[in-house]
């Protein structure tokens, strides 16, 4: 047992620390999320240079040779700065399902290049009526010719405007919320029948709604088996859910040490309010919240590839009841803390907060992973 | 970073548990598993086999008669004599005053105490809190006057766990009056049989006695029972507080407790069904089980910082404050569990081993005389407010 | 006792409702329902037709023009609009400045001002707090000095709600800097439009524009124009406040947030049912429906006690403690109701009347952005650390 970082992984963490101070000023944060794209292609550009799109993979994938405490080290400094790059839904979900299960010819086409930073992608698998059961897909692939064709609704799809490959969740066989007849498949972003509302989403990252109005795709287009998609889904969102949680932890620290230093100069009664009792406590137990998460963020990042998938699924489940309690936590107590300024849109702490909330939200709430933690605890 | 044992890490888990096998007397064992109240003996059989195997003072180090082991195997102990169903060291004399002994006392001293404290063939208590200084311990006003080469001791001590089975107290008295609070404060070491000592019981709750208060009235303690110099005793106890906050988290025991409630919940119907399978209930339990695991990760967190060479911090305060509110959760959800059972309250049985036939399942009886003695964790060994008070200005800055 | 309407309280209840359905439009009424937000001309056609009716000061005596009701119908009244979608009615003018002036005004002030609030004809907002004087209002530093017959007013004011849609605005500044902090301030009623006075927004988390900065660049305030004595308007300020604390509960609004949250529920598909399906949601819903029965209850005493004679004490501040605590309860489960769909910012929709779909159900666009904004409920009027200081103050004796 060795729970300590390798100088590679020091290294790492630096690096990332070092990127988000100086790309993500808060002023610079406001400025990238009004950006047409909502990112920057130059910060891009520079994750690729530094490895990171590829750290996670396998040397044989053309990654590094990494894994999950890579992948939270980086998030967690993401989580500092709010970073916007579409991170999680390029590297995390879209790369890390084509290098589960992509063909050598996927591998090829669309890992290699997204490591080098030239091919982003996003995951749909939510639509109106799924909440958070990934099973409950009714958008429907159907054989044509050798090929697919592809029609319905996704909803909330994470970076589908800049993406260049588009990973669907489709059903392809059985009935409604079955977990058998699920397959995966890889859309270009501009096909021909696919159609997307954009949005920004509450905490200034970008979304979309797509309609799938018969997109044909060819049989290479599948990803995985046919109708067998729904373990490698679950495990990938696994995946996001866990790379999330580090970054929950960053916002956790970050809008942990603006409220202090809030609480350390603001003063009432001519005196810091932080010479309060009643603030002091509150403060601990914000403290004390961001322990437990980082712990269950480093316990979710070390299990997260074991063998047996009852352990990876409670590991995520435990870490996203955690991160969306303490985050709420947290959240909630900065805003108090820093009183009318906390609910501005002017400092940062409202933006953590936002970020933190809409992370409960992502993959199941709190409520939703604990009902999971408790089945799988119960089956086991 | 790993999370799996070594092959070394394997192979001790494996000794320390064939060693709890072979040593651990079965009726503490059973006493232990089933929740039942110890005895003194209890404690001392199962202690004295460890002080034989050199493992009851396993946090010292190997200059002292300690196992010198690693934070893994620290980790690995603790845990496999929980899962085995150990019963808990008491620390009195293990983690609290050995430590201070080998750290502050004199070469005498340490060749007079520590070999009775590793063997447990002496038992200790803790003198620290009196009537009017509980959180506020600085303000403690037990005397203690030299004459010649003795001290004369008067006033009095409580919440004191376990005196009505002590040999020796360790107690902080005041020896300057004049000085500020935290200054005039000195370490005794007082034999319990000395004349004038008397011991009053308080009984707690759930009905048992656990704690006692103690009396001096014209003690008399040789200065040679001083550790460190006179007027220095609060470094003593500051030393020892920040040493019984890591293992006070108690992990392995809430681990057990967790697996403990979960059988009992699978013994309990609810709607022609085990308890466990109502859904509202499970998720209690689910939750319960994260917030162990959250707490046990950041104690390991810390156990690597050690192993590479740091100290544990003042933050290791927040796992006394976590700790004790799920060690109170686990014997709230274990009541919940046992329902209007928990009602029927029997003494007989629940102190004194009787052979009375229990009300309701035989777990029932204990679930709420636990709870309401939980209680006290979260005030005992500085209370959570007083730990949040040390974390908000030795952490925080504030 | 009894809880039961006598049949004069139900015929009333029955014309409120009959006045609501008649007068409130149905696009307001819609904006309440769906969670979005109005603009000025909403509030202000529905507070012109209750002035119409000689309703909007319900809470005044009819000395004053008010109705001069009971507790009980006002009750109703707030509890009849709420469930019938009327918007809030905005307290600056009728629940604050109105009764400030018919309590320490001069006759001269009473007919000049009294008649634009009772017909909202004019629209009040508040100048109290100042960035260094939030919770410790008494901090303040907007300065008046007096020359003749007028004070030139200089500082700034902040969190000034709806400043930008108002025509007057009562401050609390301070005349004599030499007076201890509570001493020293007066309150000046200022006409918005004088020279000197500009308005900057604050946008809020949620994107919204409620609240502004007030600036005070030399702006001339007849002497008239200060209600009660120079140096005397914390006296004003204490009254306000204690007036204000009643109905900052919102219960009628929690209630009705409750009862939409059940209809989303009853709408939100989950695993081809809908989440009331859900036991563990529909338990979290009911745990929050009797937080505000108990609530209810709770202000139902405190009106009792009112229609007994008795004046509201400093109790009364735990209903806003746990009011607010209850609105952001309520905000929360619904945007966690939503699921995934909370999470696209709709600004078009919730601020602008646009025509677009919305993106997911209807009830989706305000869920966090609605959210984000009720944190402000446990911070303004008081912050909630601040009423419980007052509670343990006023009512315990610590």
């Amino acid at each position: 047992m060795d729970l300590s970082l390798s100088d590679e992984q020091k290294q790492l963490q630096d690096a990332a620390e070092r990127f988000v101070r100086d790309k993500y000023a808060f002023e610079n944060r406001r400025k990238i999320a009004a950006t047409e794209k909502g990112w920057l292609p130059e910060n891009w550009a520079q994750m690729a240079e530094l490895g990171w799109l590829g750290m996670s993979f396998k040397e044989e994938d053309g990654g590094y040779g990494g894994g999950p405490i890579e992948t939270m080290i980086v998030m967690e400094q993401f989580g500092k700065g709010l970073v916007l790059e579409p991170f999680l839904p390029t590297v995390v979900l879209g790369g890390g399902m084509i290098a589960a299960v992509g063909s050598a010819a996927q591998k090829e086409a669309l890992l290699a290049p997204m490591i080098e930073g030239k091919k982003q992608f996003a995951f749909a698998w939510l639509e109106r009526q799924s909440r958070y059961n990934l099973a409950d897909v009714s958008l429907k692939a159907t054989k044509e010719g050798s090929g697919w064709s592809l029609s319905g609704h996704k909803g909330v799809v994470y970076n589908a405007a800049s993406a260049d490959q588009i990973i669907v969740l489709a059903r392809t066989a059985g009935s409604a919320r079955e977990e058998k007849g699920l397959t995966l498949f890889v859309v270009d972003g501009n096909a021909k029948g696919l159609s997307r509302r954009d949005y920004p989403t509450q905490d200034s990252l970008r979304a979309s709604e797509l309609t799938f109005d018969k997109v044909s795709v060819g049989a290479d287009a599948v990803l995985g088996t046919v109708d067998g998609a729904f373990p490698v889904a679950e495990d990938a969102v696994d995946r996001a859910i866990v790379a999330l949680c580090a970054e929950a932890t960053g916002c956790m620290d970050a809008v942990n040490a603006a409220t202090l230093e809030y609480i350390k100069t603001r003063k009432q009664f001519g005196v810091p309010i932080g010479k309060f009792q009643v603030l002091q406590h509150r403060m601990v137990d914000c403290f004390t919240n961001a322990q437990e998460a980082r712990s269950m963020t480093l316990m979710a990042s070390l299990k997260i590839e074991d063998k047996d998938p009852v352990v990876r699924h409670k590991a995520a489940s435990g870490a996203k009841v955690q991160i969306g309690k303490s985050g709420k936590f947290c959240g909630q107590s900065a805003v108090q803390m820093h009183g009318g300024m906390g609910v501005t849109d002017e400092l940062s702490v409202s933006h953590y907060f936002k970020r933190l909330t809409m992370i409960d939200l992502m993959f199941g709430t709190q409520q939703h992973h604990l009902t999971r933690y408790s089945n799988l605890a119960m089956a086991a | 970073m790993d999370l799996a044992f070594t092959a070394e890490e394997q192979k001790f888990a494996d000794e320390v548990r064939a060693f709890v096998k072979a040593n651990l007397p079965a009726d503490v064992r059973d006493k232990v598993k089933n929740g039942k109240h110890l005895g003194r003996d209890d404690y001392m059989r199962w202690q004295q086999a460890l002080g034989k195997k050199g493992w009851l003072v396993y946090t010292w180090p190997k200059k002292y008669g300690g196992p010198g082991f690693t934070p893994a195997q620290r980790y690995i102990f603790e845990n496999v004599c929980a899962e085995e169903y150990a019963p808990g060291i008491i620390p009195f004399g293990t983690k609290m005053v050995g430590p201070v002994i080998y750290t502050f006392g004199s070469e005498e001293q340490k060749q007079k105490y520590l070999p009775a404290i590793r063997e447990s063939t002496v038992w200790w208590c803790q003198g620290y809190s009196e009537p009017g200084s509980g959180s506020d311990l600085a303000s403690l006003r037990t005397k203690a006057e030299k004459q010649g080469d003795h001290y004369i001791v008067n006033g009095s001590k409580t919440w004191n766990t376990m005196g009505h089975w002590a040999d020796w107290i360790f107690c902080l008295v005041r020896t300057d009056s004049k000085a500020k609070p935290q200054e005039g404060i000195s370490f005794l070491l007082i034999d319990m049989k000395t004349p004038g000592i008397t011991v009053k019981p308080i009984i707690m709750a759930d009905g048992g006695h656990e704690v006692n208060e103690v009396f001096f009235d014209n003690v008399k303690v040789p200065v040679a029972n001083l550790v460190g110099k006179e007027n220095e005793g609060w470094t003593c106890a500051k030393f020892l507080l920040a040493n019984e906050r890591l293992g006070i988290a108690a992990v392995p025991q809430s681990k057990r407790g967790v697996e403990a409630l979960k059988d009992i919940a699978r013994a309990e119907q609810d709607n022609g069904k085990p308890l466990i399978e109502n859904p509202g209930f499970a998720e209690k339990i689910a939750d319960l089980e994260i917030q162990v695991t959250a707490l046990e990760f950041t104690e390991l967190r810390v156990l690597s910082q050690m192993a590479q060479g740091g100290q544990p911090g003042p933050e290791v305060s927040g796992l006394k404050i976590r700790g004790s509110e799920i060690q109170q959760r686990i014997t709230e959800l274990t009541m919940e569990a046992v329902g209007e059972y928990a009602a029927p309250y029997l003494p007989g049985l629940l102190w004194h081993g009787s052979n009375e036939e229990p009300v309701g399942p035989e777990y029932a009886h204990l679930a709420a005389p636990r709870y309401f003695n939980t209680r006290k964790t979260t005030i005992y060994g500085g209370s959570n407010e007083i730990q949040k008070g040390i974390i908000s200005k030795m952490v925080l800055g504030l | 006792m009894d809880l039961a309407l006598t049949p004069e309280h139900q015929a009333f209840a029955d014309e409120v409702r009959d006045f609501a359905r008649q007068n409130l439009s149905p696009a307001t009424r819609e904006k309440t329902f769906s969670g979005k937000h109005y603009d000025k001309a909403d509030h202000v056609e529905w507070q012109k037709a209750l002035g119409r009716k000689g309703w909007l000061p319900y809470t005044w005596p009819k000395k004053y023009g008010g109705p001069g009701w009971d507790v009980t119908r006002r009750f109703l009244f707030e509890n009849v609009l709420a469930e019938e979608g009327a918007p809030r009615i905005i307290p600056f003018g009728v629940k604050m400045v109105g009764p400030v002036i018919y309590t320490f005004g001069t006759d001269e002030q009473k007919e000049r001002f009294l008649p634009g609030i009772r017909s909202s004809e004019v629209a009040w907002c508040q100048g109290y707090s100042e960035p260094g004087a939030g919770s410790d209002l008494a901090n303040l530093r907007t300065r008046a000095v007096r020359e003749g017959d007028h004070y030139i007013v200089n500082g700034q004011k902040t969190w000034t709600s709806f400043a930008h849609w108002a025509d007057w605005i009562f401050c609390l500044v301070r005349t004599n800097p030499d007076a201890k902090p509570q001493e020293g301030i007066s309150f000046l009623l200022i006409d918005m439009k004088t020279p000197g006075v500009s308005v900057r927004p604050i946008i809020m988390t949620d994107g919204a524009h409620h609240v502004n900065d007030v600036f005070l660049d030399n702006v001339k305030v007849p002497v008239a124009n200060r209600i009660g004595k120079e140096g005397e308007g914390w006296t004003c300020a204490k009254f306000l406040l204690a007036n204000e604390r009643l109905g900052i509960a919102e219960v009628p609004a929690s209630k009705r947030g409750v009862r939409s949250l059940r209809d989303i529920a009853r709408t939100e598909p989950q695993d081809g049912r809908t989440l009331a399906d859900d036991p563990a949601f529909v338990a979290q819903i009911a745990d929050i429906d009797l937080q505000v029965q108990a609530l209810e209850m709770s202000e139902l005493r405190a009106l009792s006690t009112m229609a007994l004679g008795g004046a509201p004490g400093p109790e009364v501040s735990t209903l806003k403690i746990r009011g607010s605590e209850i609105q952001q309860r309520i905000a929360e489960l619904t945007m966690e109701a939503v699921g995934e769909y909370a999470q696209p910012y709709q600004p078009g929709m919730l601020f602008h009347d646009t025509n677009e779909t919305p993106i997911g159900p209807d009830h989706a666009v305000p869920a966090a952005p609605r959210y984000f904004n009720m944190r402000k409920t446990s911070i303004y009027g008081g912050s909630n650390e601040i009423q419980k200081n007052i509670v343990s103050k006023m009512v315990l004796g610590l």
